[in-house]
């Protein structure tokens, strides 16, 4: 490893992220995203699919810092509602209601959401070095990688999204099948076709990510939180004052080891194509429970129980960038919207980023850094801001965001086919919520579906017709092994229990 | 046989529903063969495999634990797809103004808690928040109004 290279790449990266203009779209960034975070409701993904017209005006690299921002920023806001209210504002900080809320309850607010920050910007700042170091070499290896093995990693990212989804894991792997043949709608680049356009023009380039993501995510998850009583969505906050923030030596003590070890599951995660934050926390939340010394401390309280799920989650959230960027696979759907945001700004993505574009690669990577610093300046002293914003009742909070919603999915495109759409997959949306079935695997197959036509027709193009291709060949046989016994795993009666209860929610407190 | 979970039954068969559908549609494209895979190659292969996926979880449905789907939250499906409608016709039609209003009161209208007195000013609020953004700040193109 060539670590002057390194070094020289972090100060191009650094040289780019901290022009006076740069920092200012990674502020917006921060703390819109913190804001919208905290609003219960409304996860990354929607976050930034609202978002993400504010970008298109802006030069390329503005646009994903303020993105990367805006991602991390959400992660943040949810857990600081999840301590504060018990109410994880995404689902990776479910986890951290458990304990967090127990701590505020009994007065201790301010350590949790210190340690909360300082955990989160320990594991930023390792899933940085990280990215740094393993970023150029992966880029490599991606750059020898044929259509097999393109087409082997994508199914094992999306077995492994179906198999680290919450629910019947059966249903997760039809979701995957359902969101292939959305992703495959529009004009076969092949033969010139249109396939399941249904004749409707607005369809020749494909169903919009922002359309899918906003009617599954943003519409769907309203209907499904009316259904419940606008009552269920905004809870009474805890009128403990927030006077102490400084956590005790007792507390740092506890927490180290629970930050180290959080933030190594949350990378090992987030590295993973198709897992990512939630199962980060919850493995992390299941490890600390198992190493402390004082495990009936925990749903009561217990500070490791926020310390090494919010590393975790963090980690996993800025690990997830990797297979991104260098691979151009997206790990999840936040990350595929990013890559959406790639390509309008007019970037392929894809490893050659890395050494055609450096100066977007290195910058995007040093304003990770410089969010996450600013993530733990902005949210410390902003608490009562937040805090005040959570007061403002659901009944008048969801108008809004659905005109949010309305308007970003128009000024996409500007067709209102797009808007229509979208209701339709809202209405999907809460019908995925009442029969179970999660909708995160399809999103991420939506968004893979061409790419992974597209390789297997390059594939069976080359073998002649030959599937055994994909197991002829030593990385993509890796995968597919890898694969198969994840789902050999997964099936196991005692693993399975293990899955069951690891997605049970927590106590309602 | 009795079906014990409703969610598992009505999930089988709306995957064997869009597995089916995808099948139909594709019989219009030439399938190819697996060294020449023709543009209904790919869809026709998942709508099978949908199918089939679809028929084991309606089948599991008559072991798995007892599942109710649960009542139907009627009053804001219709109220929010009739807000995102008038939203995307209006648009064109009426302008940005008028149908920023519709949208944002009819949706508030979608709760269970809606009263006149709170919807019209949030509405007049959103929107003059949405024209500073979005038209001000943003600049994007939309008509304010039918007129212009």
């Amino acid at each position: 490893m060539d670590f002057s290279n390194l070094f020289d790449n972090l100060a191009l990266g650094f040289q780019t992220a901290v022009s006076l203009q740069n920092l200012m779209y990674c502020f917006i960034g921060v703390f819109v995203g913190t804001l919208v975070g905290v609003l219960p409701g409304i996860g990354p993904l929607a976050a930034i699919a609202m978002l993400l017209p504010a970008t298109f005006n802006l030069p390329p690299v503005g646009a994903l810092i303020m993105l990367a921002g805006i991602y991390y920023g959400t992660q943040y806001g949810g857990s600081t509602t999840a301590i504060l209210v018990n109410l994880p504002g995404e689902s990776a900080s479910v986890v951290t209601c458990m304990d967090g809320h127990q701590m505020a309850k009994n007065g201790r607010a301010g350590p949790a959401l210190a340690i909360a920050a300082v955990g989160s910007f320990f594991a930023g700042t390792v899933g940085t070095i990280l990215i740094a170091v393993a970023g150029p070499p992966l880029a490599e290896v991606a750059l020898k990688f044929g259509a097999p093995e393109y087409f082997s990693l994508m199914t094992m990212g999306l077995i492994a999204s179906a198999v680290l989804a919450s629910g019947s894991m059966l249903k997760a792997i039809a979701m995957i099948f359902l969101g292939l043949i959305f992703g495959i709608v529009g004009t076969d680049v092949n033969s010139g076709m249109s396939r399941f356009t249904f004749g409707a023009s607005g369809l020749a380039d494909g169903l919009s990510f922002v359309v899918v993501a906003m009617g599954l995510f943003g519409f769907g998850e309203i209907l499904s939180n009316l259904e419940k009583g606008e009552e269920a969505s905004s809870r009474e906050l805890l009128n403990a004052e927030l006077t102490h923030l400084y956590p005790t030596l007792q507390d740092i003590k506890l927490s180290t080891g629970a930050i180290v070890r959080g933030t190594a599951i949350g990378a090992f995660f987030g590295t993973l194509p198709g897992a990512g934050p939630t199962i980060s926390a919850f493995s992390s939340y299941a490890l600390e429970k198992k190493v402390a010394k004082n495990p009936q401390e925990f749903g009561k309280g217990a500070i490791q129980g926020v310390a090494g799920p919010e590393s975790a989650n963090n980690a996993a959230a800025q690990c997830a960038f990797i297979p991104t960027l260098t691979l151009g696979i997206p790990g999840s759907g936040t990350m595929a919207l990013m890559l959406g945001a790639l390509t309008i700004q007019g970037i392929a993505p894809g490893p050659q980023v890395m050494t055609q574009r450096p100066e977007l690669f290195w910058g995007l990577i040093a304003s990770m850094w410089i969010g996450n610093a600013m993530l733990v300046l902005l949210n410390l002293p902003l608490v009562g801001l937040w805090v005040k914003l959570l007061r403002v009742p659901y009944r008048l909070l969801f108008p809004a965001i659905l005109t949010f919603m309305a308007i970003g999915v128009y000024s996409v495109n500007n067709l209102n086919l797009d808007i229509y759409l979208t209701v339709f997959f809202g209405l999907m949306g809460y019908i995925f919520l009442k029969l179970k079935c999660e909708p995160a695997p399809l999103i991420l197959a939506f968004v893979l579906g061409p790419l992974m036509e597209e390789n297997l027709r390059r594939a069976l193009l080359i073998s002649r017709g030959d599937p055994m291709v994909f197991f002829t060949r030593p990385i993509s046989a890796t995968f597919l092994v890898l694969t198969i016994l994840l789902l050999i795993v997964i099936a196991l009666p005692a693993v399975r229990k293990k899955r069951e209860v690891a997605y049970q929610e927590p106590p309602a407190a | 046989m009795k079906i014990k979970s409703q969610t598992d039954l009505w999930s089988g068969i709306m995957f064997i529903g869009f597995g089916l559908l995808a099948i139909w549609i594709s019989r219009d494209f030439p399938f190819g063969t697996a060294a020449r895979m023709g543009p209904g190659f790919f869809p026709t292969w998942i709508g099978i495999i949908m199918t089939g996926l679809g028929a084991i979880i309606a089948l599991t449905s008559l072991k798995s634990e007892e599942d109710k789907i649960g009542k139907w939250a009627w009053r804001p499906m219709i109220l929010m797809s009739a807000g995102f409608v008038l939203f995307g016709w209006g648009i064109d039609n009426i302008g940005f103004i008028p149908s920023v209003i519709g949208l944002c009161i009819i949706g508030a209208a979608s709760g269970t808690q809606f009263k006149w007195k709170e919807a019209i000013p949030l509405a007049i609020g959103l929107m003059i928040g949405c024209w500073a953004l979005f038209i001000k700040g943003l600049e994007l193109p939309f008509p304010l109004f039918w007129w212009r």
